[in-house]
């Protein structure tokens, strides 16, 4: 620890309480920092490819998740160490931008690492490895851009987009349906996306989930799904020609925010106050009713007589809808969300082709599902599945496909997968090694190895022989000068990835190389750690 | 620590584990087969019953359970192990899906597992395992369409098949002796729901005493509650309005209320007004001119007074789902409000006659010949409350059936016959496929034959002797045989009249794969540090 001595010889104490800190300095901290980013890497290596493997989180309450999702599994660990917590915030944030290939970064940030420490053992400066990986860095992505093909996505029925999602599903719980859960995936996708501006909201594809049937079932839904049912029992299940109201307001006596008293002290304010409460419910069905309205969903609760004199009116009505369905609704159906009962205008009220109430399975579940929106840019995707855990990976495998087709459709150049891109990019990073004349060479070859620990990785997972199937696939690449080849990891007997047709878009690639390059650089600049001991 | 010998900092929190490969594995292993293991001698008409004990203080400790359900066990233990937890949750799933086959399930996820882990042991990679699964389990679903029968829903071939599925379901229950009364029971409700699978309408209310012979079905709708003293207890032609709202005072509603008053006599007068207000309510009630007046809600003595001197049988506090049923059976509205007496017709419900009953020693009400005739009640007896719970456990799994089927149509054979017939196509498709995969699926037949395996075991015969002889049976072409468990022999299903929901079967198999799958492909488990409680 660090300690000071004044003029007379006396020590004293710089950081306070620090008797109860912990503090490592220089070289060991280094490796300290490496070892513990390289061990979250290292667990998460395992799930890389086609043919990776999950893992199993069991939660502080004993709650059970299984997944292959890298930003998952890295999320659920509940890791405490301060620089693995980096590769956490490395995988969320390709998560947040990209939306897959959230475990190939940490990977990647794994081998970037491991190279790392070789060099410190050689006795060279952090500042002048981390400033090589950031120029082989800018080669690798350089070469990235030459090296990627712009596709047509809507050629041939949208083919290059299913194959994309394939590809997205491929190292997935759900692979065996990659290409039905492809197909909805990119029917969602184009159906709410803005090609014009190349734009997709997200916010627009609804994922449902739903145990039970099998992952099959999973089905596509032009409209919203919400789980919930109709507020009374004895409410028409189905409504044609849905005017919409979307009410934020409860169907209850109003609440007013200042605080206030009503007293009561004769016997005819007692009455009057009733009549009084009697009509505040008629009045409200009354708006609603006389604005056209044929159904009514709130956000709120309804009081029992409010909800008879609904269904005595036949006005059906749905209760507690979440915050966020009722936004998305109010987009899906052109619906105005209304706060007051006194705004209700027949111009505020959404239009649906149908609402109605659909059941599942012998547990007697009832949701909703509305249908024919009038502004069709809403879709449901209803994910079936045997049990709670499957069908939580499915939706997260669905939400990488997802991510995927949108980031096509804003940036429709694409690598190839198969750790094709990373063999070329480090052959390319390799021969521009030479050319450096400084220190920095090193690290710059260091670069390239650890961009071939991708396909290595790939090839270990396939149960290939990872050394052999990577020296081959780089000695054709040069030989043909070839960037498209890559490991063979679902054994279809051919190297190119352009014939298996394994898609990845470059602006994943190109954000996968650039946020590894750039927490290794942030760790590799951490020369002291201060912590509190019991940390 | 790594290879070499490093000191690895700590990456996880304080007492969180994490298990790699092939520790991992075998925990998963170990955990699924022990649950699997568990209610597999439950299964079949010779299975054993559990009796679950729960844990904690108080008085829920001396409430023990028995049963002879894999879901109902499943659920009731508490595990530690994560791959246990998924088998629990599919056989959850299944119960809530189909309503029956939850030890199968269970039991097959098991035993895939069992096959996977001597696979895994051979040294082939867990994926390969999948692929062959995988393959395996799409002929096996293939086979199980292709040898189910179906019969148009009017039919007396299909109400006949409905009668054997649920003999042969509740053949493994405890009232197995009497499954030919409850078989005929079961398949009369569920016809009467005329295709919808709304159990509701079915109700089901259990009394302890007599005998379970003694169960009956009533083709009324049985409410277990009691007319108000003072009232009629029979009323015949009824209109019946049911309701939903207070009826011992009415709350003020209106935020912020309070009431203030400075004299004793103001107080009379807010109690005046406070009946008035009840009298009026009352007196609107009475416009629509019912007979039967029925409220989730206590009433209190006033209004229950001015009602019954009105000539009007009430019934109160009637519980929530029981309301939805008379409203639901009887063709009534739920009212909360009473201001438009014009309605009359279209709000009230009608039954022929309301009676009160006495079963065993409890009054209840029973309303027959309602408008909507869908409605039916089940009265179970039997010598005590286990025995009643059990029961009631075995025809919900009946009727949960039976609807699957009324919707599905589709039948097999039972007596093991579907899991043999899939296990000799996955056979068939072993020999065609190429690569490791081959042995997977091999191992698919193998498990897929362990469950009328296990059904022979249970029934204390000969298994290897039995399922061989089934085996060459169904090669000689006769592919109607399976295991006939009252005499420990192989007979033609056809003669026996053992039929079984394919719906189920196929749930069953597609839900255990999909699980074996899930936990086979797991090659690392992260326990996070359990959370701390404090004992407040």
């Amino acid at each position: 620890m660090s300690l000071a001595f004044d003029d007379y010889g006396r020590p004293y104490i710089i950081l306070r309480d620090q008797g109860q800190k912990k503090r490592m300095k220089g070289l060991e901290a280094y490796k300290s920092n490496i070892l513990a980013a390289k061990a979250v890497a290292n667990t998460l290596s395992s799930s890389l490819g086609p043919k990776g493997m999950d893992k199993m989180l069991v939660s502080p309450d004993g709650d059970v998740s299984v997944t292959n999702d890298g930003a998952t599994i890295v999320e659920k660990m509940e890791i405490q160490h301060p620089t693995a917590k980096l590769l956490v915030e490395l995988s969320q944030s390709q998560d947040a931008e990209i939306g897959d290939g959230t475990t190939g970064v940490v990977v990647l940030a794994g081998k970037l690492l491991e190279q790392a420490l070789t060099l410190l053992d050689k006795g060279i400066h952090p500042l002048k490895i981390s400033d090589g990986f950031d120029r082989a860095c800018d080669v690798a992505i350089k070469h990235l851009e030459t090296i990627s093909e712009e596709i047509d996505i809507q050629a041939n029925d949208n083919e290059a987009l299913v194959q994309a999602a394939c590809t997205a599903l491929g190292s997935k719980v759900v692979s065996k349906r990659k290409r039905e859960l492809g197909k909805i995936a990119v029917t969602a996708v184009l159906d709410v996306a803005d090609l014009a501006r190349r734009d997709v909201n997200l916010d627009l594809i609804k994922i449902q989930t739903k145990t039970g049937g099998s992952v099959e079932d999973t089905r596509l839904i032009s409209g919203i799904l919400i789980d919930k049912d109709m507020s009374h029992p004895q409410m028409p299940k189905e409504v044609k020609d849905a005017k919409i109201c979307l009410l934020t307001c409860p169907f209850e006596p109003p609440k007013p925010k200042t605080k206030h008293n009503i007293n009561i002290s004769s016997a005819d304010d007692y009455k009057k106050l009733y009549l009084q409460e009697q009509q505040y419910f008629v009045d409200m069905v009354k708006l609603v009713k006389n604005s056209g309205a044929n159904i009514a969903l709130c956000q709120w609760g309804f009081d029992d007589e409010a909800n008879h004199l609904l269904l005595q009116n036949e006005l059906p009505a749905v209760r507690w809808v979440s915050g966020t369905d009722v936004e998305l609704i109010a987009m899906a159906t052109g619906a105005r969300i209304i706060p007051r009962f006194q705004e209700i205008t027949p111009e505020k009220l959404g239009k649906a082709g149908c609402v109605k109430e659909v059941q599942f399975g012998t547990s007697n579940e009832r949701m909703l599902v509305i249908e024919n929106c009038q502004c069709t840019k809403a879709v449901t995707i209803l994910i079936r599945g045997g049990s709670q855990m499957i069908v939580d990976e499915a939706k997260r495998s669905i939400h990488d496909a997802i991510c995927v087709i949108r980031n096509l459709i804003k940036d429709n150049r694409i690598v190839y997968g198969g750790g094709s891109a990373e063999l070329a990019c480090a052959i390319q990073v390799l021969q521009y090694a030479d050319e450096v004349s400084s220190v920095e060479q090193y690290a710059i070859r260091s670069f390239a190895d650890a961009l071939e620990g991708i396909p290595c990785c790939l090839a270990d997972n396939c149960g290939l022989n990872p050394i052999t199937s990577v020296a081959q696939a780089k000695a054709l690449q040069l030989k043909e000068n070839n960037p498209r080849i890559g490991i063979d990891c679902m054994e279809l007997g051919t190297i190119d990835m352009k014939e298996q047709r394994i898609y990845e878009t470059l602006s994943s690639k190109k954000q996968q190389i650039q946020l590894a390059t750039q927490v290794v650089k942030m760790i590799l600049k951490i020369d002291d750690v201060i912590a509190p001991d019991d940390y | 620590m790594d290879i070499v010998g490093n000191v690895l900092p700590q990456v996880l929190k304080d007492e969180a584990t994490e298990d790699k490969g092939e520790m991992a594995r075998l925990q998963s292993f170990v955990g699924a087969i022990a649950v699997a293991d568990l209610v597999k001698t439950t299964l079949g008409p010779k299975g054993m019953d559990k009796i679950l004990k729960p844990t904690g203080p108080g008085q829920e400790m001396t409430h023990i359970t028995v049963t002879n359900d894999g879901a109902t066990i499943l659920k009731s233990m508490y595990v530690e192990n994560p791959a246990a937890k998924i088998l629990i949750e599919i056989s959850k799933t299944q119960d809530e899906e189909v309503g029956d086959g939850t030890t199968t399930v269970a039991v097959l996820a098991g035993e895939l597992l069992r096959e996977g882990e001597k696979l895994i042991q051979k040294r082939i990679h867990p994926q390969h395992v999948i692929a062959g699964w995988r393959i395996a389990r799409d002929v096996a679903l293939k086979r199980l369409r292709d040898i189910s029968s179906e019969n148009d829903i009017e039919s007396q071939e299909f109400h006949n098949d409905l009668v054997k599925i649920a003999r042969t379901t509740l053949s493994s229950k405890l009232i197995t002796q009497d499954r030919d009364y409850f078989a005929d029971l079961c398949v009369k409700a569920v016809l009467r729901l005329k295709g919808s699978s709304n159990l509701d309408y079915i109700q089901i209310i259990k009394l302890p005493g007599g005998t379970i012979r003694d169960s009956y079905l009533d083709d009324g709708f049985i409410l277990k509650k009691q007319i108000t003293i003072g009232c009629k207890r029979r009323i015949e032609n009824a209109k019946i309005l049911v309701a939903n709202t207070a009826m011992d005072y009415d709350k003020i509603k209106i935020y912020g209320t309070k009431v203030k008053v400075n004299s004793m006599d103001k107080v009379a007068e807010i109690e005046a007004a406070e009946k008035e207000k009840m009298k009026h309510k009352v007196d609107k009630i009475l416009k629509y001119q019912p007979t039967v007046f029925v409220n989730r809600q206590l009433i209190y003595n006033y209004p229950e007074q001015l009602l019954a001197d009105s000539g009007i049988t009430v019934i109160e506090h009637a519980d929530f789902e029981g309301m939805e049923r008379v409203a639901a059976a009887t063709g009534a509205e739920i009212l909360s409000t009473f201001d438009a007496p014009e309605r009359r017709d279209s709000v009230l419900g009608h039954c022929d006659l309301i009676e009160e009953i006495m079963i065993g020693e409890e009054k209840m009400i029973k309303f027959t010949g309602c408008k909507k005739n869908e409605a039916c009640t089940i009265v179970l007896r039997g010598s005590s409350i286990h025995i009643l719970d059990e029961v009631d456990r075995s025809i919900h799994d009946v009727l949960c059936v039976l609807t699957t089927t009324v919707k599905n149509r589709r039948v097999v054979w039972g007596g093991g016959n579907s899991e043999m017939q899939m296990a000799a196509a996955c056979e068939e498709e072993a020999k065609k496929v190429q690569g490791k995969q081959a042995l997977a699926i091999e191992a698919y037949a193998r498990a897929l034959r362990q469950i009328p395996t296990i059904i022979c075991d249970n029934g204390g015969y000969d298994s290897a002797e039995l399922i061989q002889n089934f085996n060459v049976e169904l090669q000689k072409g006769n592919l109607t045989f399976g295991l006939n468990m009252n005499d420990g022999t192989i007979g033609d299903m056809q003669e026996l009249g053992v039929k079984e929901c394919m719906r189920v079967k196929e749930q069953a198999v597609m839900a255990a794969s999909e699980a074996a799958e899930l936990i086979m492909r797991v090659d690392d488990i992260v326990k996070c540090a359990p959370r701390k409680r404090d004992r407040a």
